[in-house]
Formats: structure tokens, C-alpha cells, sequence
């Protein structure tokens, strides 16, 4: 088991004729067959995109003008944004029109008021959407979805769920050097306004059986980590836990300075790392102090 | 981006927000044909910088009992005093900093008299994902200190982006400040105009405070702080013009040019990393190891050898930098680029200060082999909690 994607998921990718589209659907292909069933790029429907494996073997796609009908043709359950930022909010738009299940946007720098629009167009639509501004989600050896390196995965018992797309990493790697592995790695995303949030996604991996314990990476800015913590105090009083472990990135990070990422900015005296870390170690997660430590630490939780 | 009270007001005032008649100077021979051009017989001279607290600020140059940086003239040769006062004089406010930020631009503008003054923001709440009023009638002070002592004068509603600013809305508002009648419908209207502002202009945030209510009964901006969100500019490229560089941090435009995201910092171990979030951390293990980050860079994920030495130098040219960590996780960014690019920086920068190197991920043996055999001065590192001790200790053993 494992949560969003698994290796039934079948995914097409919105802007697949673009360097960055064609690139990491190659890498996606090479990943343990991750089912990658078609490409949109308006204009071009009808054509064939021709890619190279990591391993040097030739692949092919179809290539559709719009999502409805490669839906409707490939079978998809999944959709992957590469469309640059003026063009990814529509993009999204079209895959929650065309009642996609799962749609992740890489994509990073979209107008915040475009990703108002598209949250809004989110509300009772049958599609999630991860990110924008993410690296994707990925069960390791089963599915690979956006542009996490698959080498550092290892089949496990930890779910992963982050802000920031190389802190993932970190815990990806740490897990896997603790001889944990992970179930599934979801890469939320650094914006402030994004389709799905921690809650979301510790939800799901609270309900997910084969997940044992659970890392949350967040960063300053915005109150979802404590939101969190109040989700996961509030289950743990209904007698649904996992051990967890936790990071706040950004400590040292000065109010007022918005730190790469649009939503990571200490502003109106809220956001700041401190309240973080202490709703969360109020919750029961372990926060660890370096973000060297994540496997660590989290190996001393399981161990007691 | 931000921009200035004056040019703030400016771009309101093209949706229909009350605010004052003004001039913007750049020299004091300006100021008397300024105030003669509005009138008086009260004039506002205000300094122009991008930070708050002007009113309690105080020009380092002058002595402290000389007037802030927004004072109240009573005469066109008052106004003309003043300019000559506070032009090209360095203005230290709560949110300048120690260091303060040097007066180049005046804003003359007509006085108001004043009857009450309210707050009033937008901006775009992540919690409901909507762009959201932040209304009180607590005006003219610090909000955030509003916000601790006295939350219940806070009222905050978002706007559902498929309705847009409804009448109900304005009723919320007008309430939030306690009025009725004509000023009622005032804010209302006031409403509408600065939700279109926002949303049209890609606003991140909008700020009047304060709002007033003038003794003829007339709701009006008297300040007005502006910041553009950075992601949009490219669709308002009249947005682009009111950029004010001598604003902004040297090594921070330089950045900019290369699509580099760097926040100068006050301490001393350059970082350069991939990754906003693990640029942060990186950061947070340095002070956890008892040293202070220079600076906030993340070179992003399609880094260059020509993006890798653009962030060299910038790091370099910070005379605070006793040291460098560069810690590169490469997931589709691969460890031998960024080694290419690190071997060819200092070939090209030079190196004075100990460099410390982890690399981590993608192609990581190629990377390393690279750095080893390149015959430069450099401290490899294994994981991150090495890289940090590492660096940490050699600019330690520097001092």
C-alpha cells in the first residue's frame, strides 16, 4: 500500500513537448515502469513525441490537443503540469474540467491570483491537485510522478510529506540510509496558496496501514504547520497515531524577507519557526534540531 | 516588488480611491514650486523609502531633537526648509534597521484635518486561499500590536474570487468600522475600488493606514503601502517602471539578473545551495553549530556553470564572508554540473576563504571526482552535518 499513486496509476503530462516536460517524462519512464500514457500540448495533437530512456532505449507517446480527450483515450487517472507559469493555471483548470483524479503542477512561479482562481475551481470537483511550485509524489518502485530522483528511494514504512522539494530529499535519503524506506513521498509545495495541504496528506497517511511513522518537513510562513499539529493532537485523542518526526526550516530567517519561496515569509509577527516547533512538539512529534537528523531521529522515536 | 507611498497613491487613485493632491521631488529647488502648485495652507512633507515608521524616524545627520521623516508645514518656506533638511539625509526607522536608508525622494502633499483614522489591509490569506480585508478601528498605529493586545478590534472576511466584492461585503466593512449613512456607502464604494486595485494590478499586498475620516465627513487615504506580487510582473510591465533600484540591496539585483533567489544576511559563512527549503536549513545548522549564514541563495534547479560563478562572485564580494558551504542535493540537478561550475568559479573568482563542499544525489561520484581532481583548495564533506562542522571550524580557526 501507499498513498496518491501506486503502480495502476496512469499518468499524461500537460506540456510534454517542452524541455522540461520531455526531460523528466524520460526519467519517469525509466522509473520501474511508471505508466506514463500520453502527452497534451494544444496544436499538436495527432503527433508522436519520441523520447530516450535513461537507459537508451527509444519511447513513445501520443501526443493530444486537449486533456478530455487524452482522458478519454489513455485511460489516465493522473495529469503532471510542466506549462510555464502565465499558461499552469489554465492548465489546471482544464484537468479538473476534464475530471482528472490526480493532477500535479511542478510548475514554479504562477501569479497567486491565478492559483486563487484554481483553487476555487478545485471546490467540489472530483480532482486533487499537489503543488504548484512542488517536486511531485513518488511511491518508491511502483510510480513516479513529478521530478524527485528516484535513485535515493528505498521500498519502506516512512511517509514523507514536505514544503520544500530538496529538504524531501534530505528525508527520502536519511530514511533510506536508516534502513526505513519510505511508503510515499508527497512534495506539497512552497506556495502560499497550493490544492492540498499537510492535513490532507497526514490523513491520508494516518489511514494508509503499510505507513509505520511519519516525517513532516515545514518551513516558515503561514500557520498549516500548526494546523497540523492541532490535526494530529486531535487524532491522537480519537486514538489514531503514528510516531512522527518533524523540521521548521528557516529559524534563522529574518521577518519581512521572503526567503526563495513565495509563502516563506515571517509577516504580521505570524509564520515565525519558533511557534512552529513548539505546536508541534505539543502535539507529540519529534522536531528535530538539524535537519542532518531527520533519519536519525526518527530512528531513535521507533526505537524508543 | 514594492513601490512608494507617492507612486502608491498614484495607482489607487486611478480606481477611484480617495487620496491626496501631492507632488514627488527629487531636489529641494522643487519644493517651493510644489507647495506653491497645491496651495496649502497645510502641507505633509513625507519622506519616501520602502520602509514604515517614517513619522518616528529620525535623520541620523540631524540631532535628535530635529523633526522624522514626515513633518506638518505651515508655509511654501517651511516645506522648502524641510526639503533641504531631509533630502539626501540618512532616515533610521523600526524597520530600517541600524544602518537606515538615505532620503531621495519627498512626497509634498496637501494636509488633511483629521477626525478619526481607521486601518484597513488586503492581501491574500492562505487559509481560505481568498484575497482577504483586514479592517480596525484602531488606524494611525502598529496593527501587529493592535493585533496582540486587542484582537477583538480586528475584523478580517475573505472575498470568494467567483462573487467578487459584494454589497454585503461593504456592509461587513462598514460595520467593522462602526458607520452608517453616507460614510457607510463611502466604504463600500472604497471596498470595491481597492478589491479591483488588488486583483488587476496583482497586488500581494495593499495597506492604508491610515484610513481617515476628514471632519467633512469624507473616508480617505492618508498613507498607502504597496507590494506587487513578483510572479505577475511580467503582465504589468507599467507595474516593472516604478521599480526603485538605489531601494534595493546591490548583490540582491545582481542575483536577480541571474535568475538567482540570494537575501543578503548580517553574518559570516557564505552559503550557495539548491533548493529554497534546503537553503534555509542550511542556514538554521550553521547557527545551530554557533556561526552565522552571510546570506539566503538558492541557485534553483537548472543552475549553469555561468549561474554557479555569477553566485561565486556575489558571495565573494561580501567582505563579511570569512567562509563558504556549498551544499547541493541534486535530484534532476546533477552533482558533476555543479562541480563543474564550483571549479570554474574559483578558477575564475579566486579563493581567499575556506570552502567547504557537499554534494549529494544525482551523478554524486562524477561530482566529487571532479572537485578532487581539480587540485583546489577544497573541504569535501559527506552529508550535511559534516559540511556544517567543517565550515563552521575552519572560519573559527580564521579569526
Amino acid at each position: 500500500m501507499a498513498i496518491l499513486v501506486d503502480k495502476n496509476t496512469k499518468v499524461i503530462v500537460q506540456g510534454l513537448t517542452g524541455k522540461t516536460g520531455s526531460f523528466h517524462t524520460e526519467q519517469a519512464l525509466g522509473y520501474y515502469g511508471t505508466q506514463m500514457v500520453g502527452g497534451v500540448t494544444p496544436g499538436k495533437g495527432g503527433s508522436v513525441w519520441n523520447g530516450t530512456l535513461p537507459d537508451g532505449k527509444a519511447a513513445e507517446l501520443p501526443i493530444f490537443d486537449t486533456v478530455e480527450e487524452a482522458k478519454a483515450v489513455t485511460g489516465a487517472t493522473a495529469s503532471v503540469v510542466y506549462v510555464p507559469p502565465p499558461f499552469a493555471a489554465d492548465s489546471i483548470e482544464e484537468a479538473i474540467a476534464a475530471e482528472i483524479e490526480l493532477i500535479v503542477c511542478i510548475t514554479e512561479g504562477i501569479p497567486v491570483t491565478d492559483m486563487v482562481a484554481a483553487k476555487r475551481a478545485l471546490c467540489g470537483s472530483k480532482s486533487r491537485l499537489i503543488g504548484p511550485n512542488c517536486p511531485g509524489v513518488l511511491t518508491p518502485e511502483a510510480c513516479k510522478i513529478g521530478i524527485m530522483p528516484g535513485n535515493i528511494f528505498q521500498p519502506g514504512s516512512v511517509g514523507i510529506v514536505s514544503r520544500s522539494g530538496t529538504l524531501t530529499y534530505e528525508a527520502v535519503f536519511q530514511t533510506s540510509q536508516a534502513g526505513l524506506g519510505q511508503t510515499t513521498a508527497v512534495g506539497i509545495g512552497g506556495d502560499p496558496v497550493k490544492g492540498t495541504e499537510f492535513i490532507d496528506i497526514l490523513e491520508m497517511f494516518l489511514a494508509d496501514d503499510a505507513t509505520k511513522s511519519i516525517i513532516m518537513i515545514g518551513e516558515i510562513g503561514g500557520s498549516a504547520e500548526e494546523d497540523a499539529a492541532q490535526f494530529i493532537a486531535d487524532e491522537a485523542k480519537r486514538g489514531r497515531s503514528k510516531p512522527m518526526v518533524g523540521f521548521i526550516a528557516g529559524r534563522t530567517a529574518p521577518p519581512g524577507r521572503r526567503m526563495g519561496h513565495a509563502g516563506a515569509i515571517i509577516a504580521g509577527g505570524k509564520g515565525g519557526a519558533e511557534d512552529k516547533i513548539e505546536a508541534m512538539e505539543s502535539a507529540g512529534i519529534r522536531v528535530s534540531p538539524s535537519p542532518a537528523a531527520l533519519g536519525k531521529t526518527l530512528a531513535s522515536v521507533l526505537n524508543g | 516588488m514594492n513601490i512608494h507611498e507617492y507612486q502608491a497613491k498614484a495607482v489607487l487613485k486611478e480606481f477611484g480611491v480617495p487620496v491626496s493632491k501631492g507632488v514627488a521631488i527629487f531636489s529641494a529647488d522643487e519644493a517651493k514650486a510644489a507647495a506653491e502648485k497645491l496651495g496649502g495652507p497645510l502641507w505633509v512633507v513625507k519622506s519616501q523609502i520602502h520602509a514604515g515608521g517614517r513619522g518616528k524616524g529620525k535623520f541620523k545627520e540631524l540631532g535628535p531633537d530635529a523633526g522624522g521623516g514626515v513633518r506638518l508645514a505651515k508655509s511654501v518656506d517651511q516645506v522648502e526648509a524641510f526639503a533641504r533638511e531631509m533630502l539626501g539625509n540618512t532616515l533610521v526607522t523600526v524597520q530600517t534597521g541600524p544602518a537606515g536608508k538615505v532620503v531621495n525622494r519627498l512626497y509634498i502633499e496637501d494636509g488633511s484635518d483629521i477626525e478619526k483614522e481607521l486601518y484597513l489591509s488586503l492581501l491574500v490569506d492562505r487559509e481560505t486561499s481568498c484575497i482577504a480585508f483586514v479592517a480596525s478601528t484602531e488606524g494611525g498605529m502598529d496593527i501587529e500590536q493592535v493585533a496582540h493586545d486587542t484582537p477583538e478590534k480586528i475584523i478580517s472576511f475573505s472575498i470568494d474570487p467567483a462573487t467578487g466584492f459584494m454589497p454585503h461585503h461593504g456592509r461587513t466593512l462598514a460595520r467593522a468600522f462602526g458607520l452608517s449613512g453616507d460614510l457607510a456607502k463611502q466604504a463600500e464604494t472604497l471596498g470595491r475600488n481597492l478589491y479591483k486595485a488588488f486583483l488587476s494590478k496583482d497586488m500581494s499586498m495593499l495597506e492604508i493606514n491610515p484610513l481617515i475620516i476628514t471632519e467633512d465627513q469624507r473616508l480617505h487615504c492618508l498613507d498607502a503601502k504597496v507590494g506587487f506580487d513578483s510572479n505577475a510582473l511580467y503582465r504589468h510591465k507599467d507595474v516593472v517602471d516604478l521599480r526603485d533600484l538605489t531601494e534595493e540591496d546591490s548583490k540582491e539585483i545582481e542575483a536577480s539578473k541571474y535568475d538567482l533567489s540570494y537575501v543578503a544576511l548580517d553574518g559570516t559563512i557564505g552559503c550557495m545551495v539548491n533548493g529554497a527549503g534546503l537553503a534555509m536549513a542550511t542556514m538554521d545548522i550553521i547557527k545551530l553549530y554557533g556561526e552565522e549564514p552571510a546570506n539566503f541563495l538558492d541557485v534553483g534547479g537548472g543552475a549553469t556553470t555561468e549561474k554557479v560563478t555569477a553566485a561565486f562572485k556575489i558571495i565573494t564580494a561580501d567582505p563579511n564572508v570569512k567562509g563558504i558551504l556549498v551544499n547541493i542535493f541534486g535530484g534532476i540537478m546533477r552533482c558533476d554540473v555543479i562541480a563543474d561550475g564550483v571549479v570554474t568559479a574559483v578558477r575564475d573568482v579566486g579563493l581567499s576563504v575556506p570552502l567547504v563542499v557537499r554534494l549529494e544525489g544525482t551523478n554524486v561520484d562524477k561530482g566529487k571526482k571532479i572537485i578532487n581532481e581539480s587540485g583546489l583548495n577544497v573541504i569535501a564533506a559527506d552529508d550535511l552535518d559534516d559540511a556544517a562542522q567543517k565550515i563552521v571550524a575552519a572560519v573559527k580557526g580564521t579569526k
